[in-house]
């Protein structure tokens, strides 16, 4: 049975590959945070599934070798919530510089609201 | 609620009052600074509120595949509930009380002569409102790949060997759909109640690569 | 009589969820799932139509041919209607 041309990266059905690695990991906080920014904006209507998985596709088969899964998935939300208007890339930029100068950890940086002057 | 993966747990997670992991204290990534910052503009545009993300955290975190092996152990019991699985598993999962918002479930079962298994080859469909996230494993190239051609070398690679006379039948979750397999009810349980009956039921033998467990 | 259906064979470059192993594949058609929005369309921000969804089921060998583990083991997928066409037995 001949691979068809035009089988994409993603769509790995099939395809020859080594041991199921039973491995798992216990979900970081800022990964359940990407989960949960997934669900709510979804369900806003920003964007859908479709448009998360079709700009995943489009990352290409590099990104899903050396990117983790809620890596992907942040740079996918991003892109679509650009493509939808949501904020703009300069926003994102200037926020991303303000929020790296607060410190040097996860935590430090993803200060509360509260604590928070700007 | 027994774990298939010795070292780690999903279940039991507090999201309130938790310790501040590991990854706390890591040096801010690339990644996380851009969660951070799209979290907060988002907050502050009123499209996604920290309450919201907040409460969508909570909502995750109550989810862990207990909820479905409570599911399975009340399928084994209850007849009329069972019949009501097959006709409309996430109905059937509301009125056990469980918040699955729009999942649409179709529960599949095994028998003596039939047993399934699930994946989602083009991406990692699962059914998380009902079991919680999947094992990295499921999301992974190695199972995506060649469970849809070899399922039985698969799952022996997961201890379980099945026989010629047995059919298995695997379920690609490439649309709207989400899959839970229902596995076999050990022998030897004939007396046990729900809640006992439930504590057999591992999270891998709901998506179809492990048996439910025999009473000790 | 189940319905025959063969998949198409068409290998369009965007976000579809027909997976590349199914196609040109002959099954049978398991259970209609009713309409659902066309995921080909709302990953490109477009108003997705409704459209038919069916459970096609398809054996090991049909799909492998010598490879197969076990010939008469089967492989369900969700195909959307407009990637199947009739194959009368």
């Amino acid at each position: 049975m001949s691979e068809p041309p035009g089988r994409r990266w993603h769509d790995m059905g099939g395809q020859s590959a080594g041991s199921v690695v039973p491995q798992d990991h216990d979900f970081a906080l800022w990964e359940k945070r990407v989960d949960a920014l997934m669900v709510v904006a979804s369900a806003k209507g920003l964007f859908t599934v479709d448009g998360l998985r079709r700009v995943l596709e489009d990352m290409g088969e590099a990104a899903f070798e050396t990117h983790s899964y809620y890596e992907r998935w942040i740079l996918s939300i991003n892109q679509n919530l650009i493509e939808a208007g949501a904020y703009t890339l300069a926003e994102l930029g200037t926020r991303m510089t303000v929020v790296r100068g607060r410190g040097e950890t996860y935590g430090e940086c993803a200060r509360p609201a509260g604590d928070r002057d700007g | 609620m027994p774990h298939d993966a010795p070292e780690h747990s999903h279940t039991g997670i507090s999201p309130s009052g938790h310790p501040y992991r590991a990854d706390q204290d890591a040096p801010l990534s690339y990644f996380q600074n851009m969660e951070i910052a799209m979290r907060e503009l988002l907050s502050e545009k009123g499209i996604a509120t920290e309450a919201e993300i907040n409460a969508e955290i909570d909502r995750m975190d109550s989810r862990s595949p207990a909820d479905g092996a409570r599911l399975v152990a009340r399928f084994w019991v209850d007849p009329a509930f069972r019949e009501r699985v097959r006709a409309d598993a996430s109905a059937a999962s509301r009125e056990m009380g469980f918040d699955i918002g729009a999942l649409r479930l179709i529960a599949v079962e095994n028998t003596e002569n039939v047993h399934n298994v699930i994946v989602c080859t083009l991406c990692s469909c699962y059914p998380r409102n009902l079991l919680g996230f999947p094992p990295d494993w499921y999301k992974q190239r190695a199972y995506r790949s060649r469970v849809v051609k070899t399922p039985r070398s698969v799952l022996r690679e997961f201890g379980l060997d099945l026989p010629g006379d047995v059919q298995v039948r695997v379920h690609d979750s490439t649309a709207d759909m989400r899959y839970i397999v229902i596995p076999a009810r050990p022998t030897g349980t004939a007396d046990l109640n729900e809640t006992a009956l439930a504590a057999l039921v591992t999270r891998d033998s709901m998506i179809g690569v492990a048996r439910a467990q025999s009473p000790a | 009589m189940v319905e025959r259906v063969r998949v198409a064979r068409m290998m369009p470059p965007g976000h579809v969820r027909t997976p590349s192993y199914l196609r040109g594949r002959i099954g049978r058609i398991e259970r209609d799932l009713g309409h659902f929005g066309n995921p080909e369309q709302a990953a490109y921000h477009l108003e997705a139509s409704k459209k038919r969804l069916c459970r096609v089921r398809f054996s090991m060998s049909e799909l492998w041919g010598d490879a197969a583990e076990n010939p008469s083991d089967t492989l369900d997928a969700e195909i959307f209607a407009h990637w199947l066409e009739s194959a009368p037995d």
